[in-house]
């Protein structure tokens, strides 16, 4: 098998094996351009790999737990991650491993090197995957080179190739992947020429940034941008951005960095050096018999090509391409850094301000008028939190995602989720509510007195200070009979707080498990795997993605709030119409089209003297580790939740940060939405409670009372009777 | 979750699809599996296999009538794990005996022409299995099941 190829070896018949990448490279070189010194490992050693560790059924398997267009993106991005993990912690059979190592050390000895993707349905005319993969350079080090050669493998299956492919109907697992290897060149400038401006075909466009071309393919970095008359060879037209960043090589890896002050006035390139690069790129349009898009550098004032390929005429904003989206799904460090900012300081702080003025305004007192006034103001002020909870809360939460992929490259733990038990060591809002709860009911296990007064609902009885603590608990968070948080009375005449409060009184549910030594533990092994500015960085990282994953339950909370003001000021409509008609009141009502919590299909019952259909075990996505029985109550409303007894499995569409106050009594959460990093999953693993997600008609197929098993280390709920878990030799 | 219906049509093309059963009987506690070539009627109530009557399978019927049958489409395949169906239905067993068992055995020999000699041989029974559930097994681990009306 030929696993390694170099570039000038490569013939015609080898570009399925090498890839768009590889082979361009290949025809570069041959017709005498500048190029870095390559090597290709073809597709054969990344099919090769997956035959001898038996990946290729595993990664299959974790893809089809379910149909791929019933998962939601967060499930995608579970299995890619799930996927990315095997190929992390999967070695190279030491077959494959020693040949691979002596090719690389022949060829490039103690240079650093770049891996790159170079997919064989990659760089095609009709379609892109620039992007998609992975890329990595300034690697040194046989054994670093060679885990990025599995990394780059492993981006096959990333979400967003994952759902690329599916969407220009491609079949991820007939593809493979070749990978370049490349001297790096540490190139001053460096930048990207179209040769054809898809919006102008008379026109070629340049761009170019100081240091290496990484900041300008992500689209961190603001480029200088020249755009060129093709027939008379000259520039029309140079737009200069302000220059503050660049990448330099650092440490393996890139590094971003402040742009020295002599190079912040400075062009990357003076006019000559943007012609030539002009030039270059239009004979290789020549050489390739098509308009391409050629990625360069200059180094040491030498003119080098890193890449050439046709432009795509997908990705245009008509062509309906999604790659675009796809990859907004990732943010960058920089910028979620950024985000951070403004959540914390401008946005939460704003968002408890409107609550809180919101709720010092006496409806009672307002005239009819001012009423339907008010309810569209608040129905506007809710409108518009909603909207930045979309624009910027949700993007935020990748702040998780991007600090467990960092995790498991530098630790590659057996559990790709290992990486939570170290955020999960933080105050979210509904865990202090939870514990304001706890201590609540265990006032009432001490008091019988009051237990029964509870219990008879001989409030006028109750102690002043107890209902005092009340009235705090739910002026801060509500009474828990409303689908939103901070909401009160939407269940008149029933008492849920006190029926909930009675039932933690009788079953105390153990606290949620506070895990300090080994989220110190787990801190100090991901810290070890760096140095120096590495380690400041991955500490910021771990930051950054605490405050994420706080957010994630506490957004809604601060949302709920919110959405609570529009709530009562509407209850108050409803109330003043039970007395007597209106039809303003009537009116601001339809308009605004309040809806609380619709209710969720129910199971239908099975039909009497007919066959009868009915699941046995339903799998999901494994979610939280575990395993426990129980009797199922399906949460279809929130009014359901009133019903929860000490010991049930909470089933429901999908956890809601208003319905977290419920799972402590739970011993196990099954939903129907699916991810590792939902409501549902992270308050579970908080409270140790085994979880499984995205049980497609999870609600429907299960049924209140039902005995279910749910087995969170494998993510399948069995319905029905269970018998022993072990199997014991008879003695 | 699917349909009836859905679910009828899969265990169809699945039959139609695969000749052979492995079918699982016991006698005294000991369970005992055996290969059979295996036809199912349209409403799915009953399968139907051929069996010489000195067999170790035969006999176990006579002792005990309850029996399953394991239908799939694996193909020996590292893609059968999320590829393959996998079907098991229980019930009970019975020798076909009198005069409907001409037509039957017509059917029967209909799907495998090649036991044409064996299944007509005195000494081969054709049993009917009358199936109380079937179990479908996909995507690895979900499971469906539908039980008859008896």
């Amino acid at each position: 098998m030929n696993w390694i190829l170099p570039s000038e070896a490569v013939k015609p018949e080898d570009r399925p094996r090498v890839g768009g990448k590889g082979y361009a490279l290949s025809l570069l070189a041959r017709g005498g351009f500048n190029t870095p010194k390559t090597i290709c490992v073809t597709s054969d050693a990344y099919e090769e790999f997956l035959n001898l560790t038996g990946l290729r059924e595993r990664i299959l398997l974790e893809l089809h737990r379910k149909d791929f267009k019933e998962m939601r993106w967060e499930e995608i991005w579970d299995c890619a991650t799930r996927i990315r993990n095997l190929f992390l912690t999967k070695p190279l059979p030491e077959s494959m491993a020693q040949e691979l190592r002596q090719s690389i050390d022949q060829f490039f000895s103690d240079q650093t090197v770049a891996v790159r993707s170079s997919a064989p349905d990659e760089d095609d005319a009709s379609s892109s995957f620039a992007g998609l993969h992975e890329s990595f350079i300034n690697l040194s080090g046989v054994d670093s080179i060679l885990k990025h050669i599995r990394l780059v493998w492993a981006s096959l299956w990333s979400d967003a190739a994952l759902l690329y492919r599916q969407e220009i109907g491609l079949d991820a697992e007939k593809s493979a992947m070749a990978v370049v290897v490349q001297e790096t060149i540490a190139g001053e400038r460096s930048g990207v020429a179209f040769t054809r401006n898809p919006n102008n075909e008379e026109q070629a466009i340049i761009e170019s940034i100081h240091g290496l071309n990484q900041g300008l393919v992500d689209g961190e970095i603001e480029p200088d941008r020249w755009i060129i008359d093709r027939a008379h060879n000259k520039i029309v037209e140079h737009t200069q951005p302000e220059r503050k960043y660049w990448f330099i090589p650092s440490n393996n890896g890139v590094q971003l960095s402040t742009l020295p002050k002599d190079k912040i006035h400075q062009p990357p390139l003076n006019s000559q050096e943007a012609g030539l690069v002009f030039r270059t790129a239009r004979n290789a349009e020549d050489y390739f018999k098509s308009p391409q898009d050629v990625e360069w550098t200059y180094s040491e004032d030498r003119l080098i090509l890193l890449q050439s390929r046709p432009i795509t005429t997908l990705g245009s904003e008509n062509s309906g391409d999604q790659r675009g989206w796809y990859l907004s799904l990732h943010r960058s460090f920089e910028n979620l850094k950024e985000l951070r900012q403004k959540i914390e300081e401008k946005l939460i702080p704003a968002m408890v301000e409107t609550a809180e003025n919101l709720n010092e305004l006496d409806l009672l007192d307002l005239s009819e008028a001012a009423l339907v006034k008010e309810i569209r103001q608040r129905w506007e002020i809710n409108h518009k939190w909603v909207n930045i909870y979309w624009a910027d809360f949700i993007p935020y939460a990748h702040g998780v995602r991007l600090f467990g992929q960092v995790y498991n490259d530098a630790v590659q733990p057996k559990d790709p989720y290992e990486f939570i038990d170290l955020l999960t060591d933080t105050d979210m809002a509904s865990l202090a509510r939870n514990n304001m709860l706890f201590d609540l009911a265990a006032t009432i296990r001490q008091d019988p007195i009051l237990r029964q007064q509870l219990e008879h609902g001989r409030n006028v009885d109750i102690d002043g200070d107890f209902m005092a603590r009340i009235e705090t608990f739910s002026d801060k968070f509500g009474d828990l009979s409303c689908a939103v948080t901070g909401g009160k009375e939407c269940v008149l005449g029933t008492a849920p707080l006190f029926r909930l409060l009675l039932e933690l009184a009788a079953h105390p549910p153990s606290k949620n498990i506070h895990k300090g030594d080994r989220t110190k533990q787990l801190q100090d092994r991901y810290l070890d795997c760096f140095e120096g500015h590495q380690k400041d960085r991955a500490r910021e990282m771990l930051d950054l993605a605490r405050s994420s994953y706080r957010l994630r339950d506490d957004d809604n909370i601060y949302l709920g709030r919110i959405e609570a003001q529009l709530l009562t000021a509407v209850q108050e409509a409803k109330r003043r119409l039970g007395k007597g008609p209106s039809d303003v009141l009537e009116a601001v009502l339809v308009e605004i089209d309040f809806k609380e919590g619709t209710a969720i299909q129910s199971a239908s019952a099975p039909e009497k003297g007919k066959d009868t259909l009915q699941a046995r075990q339903l799998t999901g996505q494994p979610s939280g580790p575990g395993i426990a029985k129980g009797k199922a109550r399906i949460i279809r409303h929130h009014n359901d939740l009133v019903h929860f007894k000490s010991g049930e499995i909470l089933v429901c569409d999908a956890v809601d940060p208003n319905m977290t106050f419920v799972v402590p009594l739970a011993t196990a959460v099954v939903e129907r939405r699916g991810g590792m990093l939902i409501h549902g999953a992270i308050i579970a693993r908080e409270y140790g409670l085994p979880c499984i997600t995205g049980v497609p008609d999870a609600t429907t197929l299960i049924r209140t009372g039902d005995d279910i098993t749910v087995d969170g280390y494998l993510g399948i709920v069995t319905i029905g009777e269970t018998e022993a878990l072990t199997l014991q030799k008879e003695v | 979750m699917q349909t009836n219906e859905a679910f009828r049509k899969q265990l169809n093309e699945l039959f139609r699809s695969q000749n052979l059963a492995t079918l699982s009987t016991q006698n005294e506690g000991q369970p005992y599996a055996s290969l059979v070539a295996f036809h199912a009627d349209n409403d799915l109530k009953c399968l139907y296999f051929v069996t010489p009557k000195t067999t170790r399978k035969f006999a176990n019927l006579a002792a005990n009538k309850k029996v399953a049958l394991l239908v799939n489409s694996s193909a020996n395949q590292a893609a059968d794990f999320h590829q393959a169906i996998s079907v098991t239905a229980v019930g009970e067993a019975d020798e076909v005996l009198g005069e409907e068992k001409e037509s039957i055995l017509g059917q029967y020999l209909a799907r495998h022409p090649h036991l044409e000699d064996f299944a007509r041989a005195p000494t081969c029974a054709l049993v009917q299995v009358s199936v109380e559930s079937y179990y479908m097994v996909k995507n690895f681990q979900n499971v469906t099941e539908l039980h008859l009306e008896p």
